[in-house]
């Protein structure tokens, strides 16, 4: 049968099983959105392109199934570009879908006309211009299947307004379409000898650590990974990109490491005889100065992207391959090892940790009639969802104090921008994840700074009948910019005072067809927050005022090695001293082997 | 300066030369040369790809380049077990006197005189970067005043080809969609 090639890529995406699409039409998509309306396809219409970007992010983040976003040419596609980059750095499978305008005009500067392929060549997986309709069906899936196999990240396609306007033919053959993808190989399953060399490490290591990336998330791995720390008796520290990956109430669990991570995660990275990196790519924020991290360390590398392997730490055993086919090889060789040498004998390290845990933990004081403070709200929100919420953040002080505080116990409940720190990140993303999980609670935890890039995204989600829940932590502050301000340039504020009076969030939430709270006492926040989580008619904004000198510790400074974290000013000089040395004190300190 | 060589065998489709270029100026490797042309199969080109070892992780080059969709295959050249070679036209300004002299170096580094006028010759050379180094710094006295270098091209020596798995992975092309 004859199609436009407009109808062909709308056939195309729901051959491919797509369900939902976010966007906004302009000229030069605008053929596709015609037979959009007599198609299965839901689609998303978000006030700004770059929520569109956002909510497919969330949407794959909280599924595991790519995102789908469709934008004109110009800046419909520019308006893309922060949420492909940030689905780039974050592994986020993406398919976005740009109007071009007509392939006789491109290299012209008509009207609308950007060269996105061009553009976004380093914030894509990969991407194509269509110069033919009969393409389109085999660029559609060969798009979604390079976006969600492998390492995933973002594809774009860009198809040119004459090109959606011709004919082809759609034929019985014609789906599923061959893919022409000759350089595009994935790696075949892990290296069994380089998995049975690691479980042999894992047997002898004194002081391991598995060291937990997002990869163990995307691949599914999370059932394995607690199979392996179980039975290796190794803790476990899950990154930014991990959280939920283990269960933070496990006795194993760590909590996250790096710059804001939690003093025990650090340390025991630092002390760690054996580290089996999981999905894990050793960024900066993890490694700090990355000469001294984990000085003492052998380190096995489990990747699915050869690239990263060696990129900032040479490892000891390299294993390429699928995580999750990873963890149980080493499980199994695991328990062929133990079966004839012996349990591992990790217990010693184990009472050093749990030490560690008891003497440093995260802390801070909610004085009863004192001012509120984030890390309050997070752990009520942890308690009344019983740690079952899908949470959102965006980038800054309120994501690190949700990372920390959250006792997160599933994989795909936490939805964030790790790698590239985009504020504007949550309430679209939020939307997204929540038209991914229709009927659960997805709370996004919001700064007033992030929340005010992209606020407009509440009247898709009121009009959409997404009952998102977010909770601005309003300190009237750039917070985490002012805490570098305070800490690395002697309080001298620049440019960071937001204000907390305007915009009135309460005014503005109803302005949008939400319900909007405010909370400015520590008392109030479990009704506040019973309040909004049982509000599912239409989205909840609760304006927070917390405290505007609460900091995010313990901190490691930029580019300073690990073992210089700062615990803050919850502990007293003698634990800051303490925390410092490091002394594996405890009685078990003796049985510790030293290197 | 130590160099490395990378034979990268890519599709032959728009925006290729943009990807692996991009590539180097993302990651900021440093690329030393680049010569791109076609092949024995014209759905495929090849690049030969020069990157100072100094400055560049090699390893994390060729992982990068093998990474994008239309690179087909990456393979670094063995310094010894490969034959480079060079093209160079050398324009030389020189005195009509001394030109029989300039004739000679010509001569003995086996360039062929393509263009001459009252004051002008050009040269060219087709030789390893090694030796056409060692041309160049024997004209230096008569005054090169231009210069152009295609940058390397290489091929490994005796049996081994490139294409011999390479290609055999390029799927002859899908029947068009009907």
């Amino acid at each position: 049968m004859e199609l436009t090639g407009a109808q062909a890529l709308v056939r195309s995406l729901e051959q491919q099983g797509v369900d939902v699409v976010f966007g906004l039409p302009g000229g030069a998509i605008l053929p596709a959105y015609d037979p959009l309306r007599s198609s299965s396809l839901r689609h998303v219409l978000v006030r700004h392109e770059q929520g569109a970007g956002h909510a497919a992010e969330g949407y794959a983040w909280a599924t595991g199934r790519t995102g789908v976003c469709i934008a004109t040419s110009g800046p419909g596609a520019t308006n893309l570009v922060t949420a492909l980059a940030d689905a780039y750095m974050d592994s986020v499978p993406v398919v976005a879908i740009t109007g071009q305008v007509p392939s006789a005009l491109i290299g012209s500067d008509a009207f609308q006309e950007a060269d996105i392929t061009g553009i976004t060549l380093p914030v894509t997986k990969h991407n194509e211009l269509v110069t033919r309709a009969e393409r389109i069906p085999a660029a559609i899936a060969e798009a979604f299947h390079i976006a969600s196999t492998g390492r995933p990240g973002p594809v774009l396609v860009d198809v040119p307004k004459d090109v959606l306007q011709s004919t082809m033919t759609w034929g019985a053959g014609t789906w599923p379409p061959a893919m022409e993808l000759p350089g595009y190989r994935l790696s075949a399953g892990p290296d069994a000898a380089a998995v049975r060399e690691a479980a042999r490490m894992l047997r002898q290591a004194r002081r391991p650590v598995l060291y937990v990336g997002g990869g163990v998330i995307k691949a599914g791995a999370h059932a394995e990974l607690l199979a392996l720390a179980e039975l290796a008796q190794a803790p476990v520290t899950t990154t930014l990109m991990a959280r939920g990956a283990f269960p933070d109430p496990h006795p194993l669990a760590l909590g996250m490491p790096g710059m804001h991570g939690c003093y025990t995660a650090v340390a025991a990275l630092q002390e760690a005889d054996l580290l089996v990196a999981l999905g894990a790519r050793f960024d900066d924020r993890v490694t700090g100065r990355l000469a001294d991290f984990a000085p003492r360390a052998r380190v096995v590398h489990a990747d699915i992207d050869p690239a990263e392997i060696g990129k900032n730490r040479e490892p000891d055993v390299p294993i390429v391959g699928d995580v999750r086919a990873t963890l149980a090889g080493l499980a199994d060789s695991l328990a062929a090892v133990i079966a004839e040498d012996g349990p591992p004998d990790t217990g010693a390290w184990l009472r050093c940790v749990a030490d560690w845990k008891r003497r440093f933990p995260l802390r801070y004081t909610q004085e009863p009639g004192g001012p509120l403070k984030p890390q309050h709200v997070v752990e009520r929100l942890s308690a009344l969802t019983r740690g079952e919420a899908v949470v959102v953040a965006g980038v800054g002080q309120h994501q690190m104090h949700a990372a920390q505080h959250y006792s997160f116990t599933r994989p795909r409940s936490w939805v964030n921008s790790g790698g590239l720190g985009t504020m504007g990140f949550a309430v679209p993303a939020a939307m997204g994840a929540q038209v991914g999980r229709p009927g659960e609670l997805v709370v996004a935890i919001d700064g007033d700074g992030c929340f005010q890039m992209t606020a407009q995204e509440l009247a898709t989600c009121a009009i959409e009948h997404l009952p998102i829940k977010v909770l601005i932590f309003n300190n009237g502050f750039l917070g985490m910019v002012r805490q570098w301000q305070e800490l690395f340039y002697e309080e001298r504020y620049s440019e960071v005072e937001l204000g907390t009076a305007i915009p009135d969030y309460v005014k503005l939430a109803e302005a949008y067809g939400c319900l909007g709270l405010r909370c400015e006492r520590a008392d109030d926040v479990d009704a506040v927050l019973e309040k909004t989580l049982a509000n599912t008619d239409v989205p909840t904004v609760v304006d927070f005022r917390v405290h505007d000198r609460e900091g995010v510790f313990p901190m490691v400074p930029a580019g300073r090695p690990n073992d210089e974290i700062t615990l803050g000013p919850e502990f007293s000089p003698e634990e800051q001293r303490a925390a410092t040395a490091r002394e594996m004190h405890a009685a078990d300190s003796r049985e510790v082997p030293a290197r | 300066m130590s160099t490395h060589t990378l034979s990268v065998l890519v599709e032959n489709k728009p925006g290729v030369l943009a990807h692996v270029a991009g590539l180097f100026s993302r990651r900021a490797f440093n690329i030393s040369s680049l010569a791109v042309g076609p092949t024995e199969d014209e759905r495929v080109s090849r690049m030969t790809i020069v990157v100072d070892g100094a400055s560049t992780p090699v390893e994390q080059v060729a992982k990068q380049l093998d990474k994008l969709v239309r690179v087909l295959k990456v393979v670094e050249l063995d310094d010894g077990a490969a034959v480079e070679r060079e093209l160079a036209l050398i324009k030389v300004r020189i005195d009509p006197a001394l030109r029989g002299e300039l004739l000679e170096v010509a001569t003995v580094f086996h360039t062929k005189v393509v263009d001459m006028s009252p004051e002008t010759v050009i040269l060219e050379a087709t030789s390893s970067p090694g030796k056409l180094d060692s041309l160049l710094a024997n004209l230096e006295p008569y005054g090169t005043c231009e210069l152009v270098r295609t940058g390397r091209i290489a091929m490994s020596r005796g049996n081994r080809t490139i294409t011999g798995r390479g290609l055999a992975t390029v799927a002859e092309p899908a029947a068009e969609a009907v």
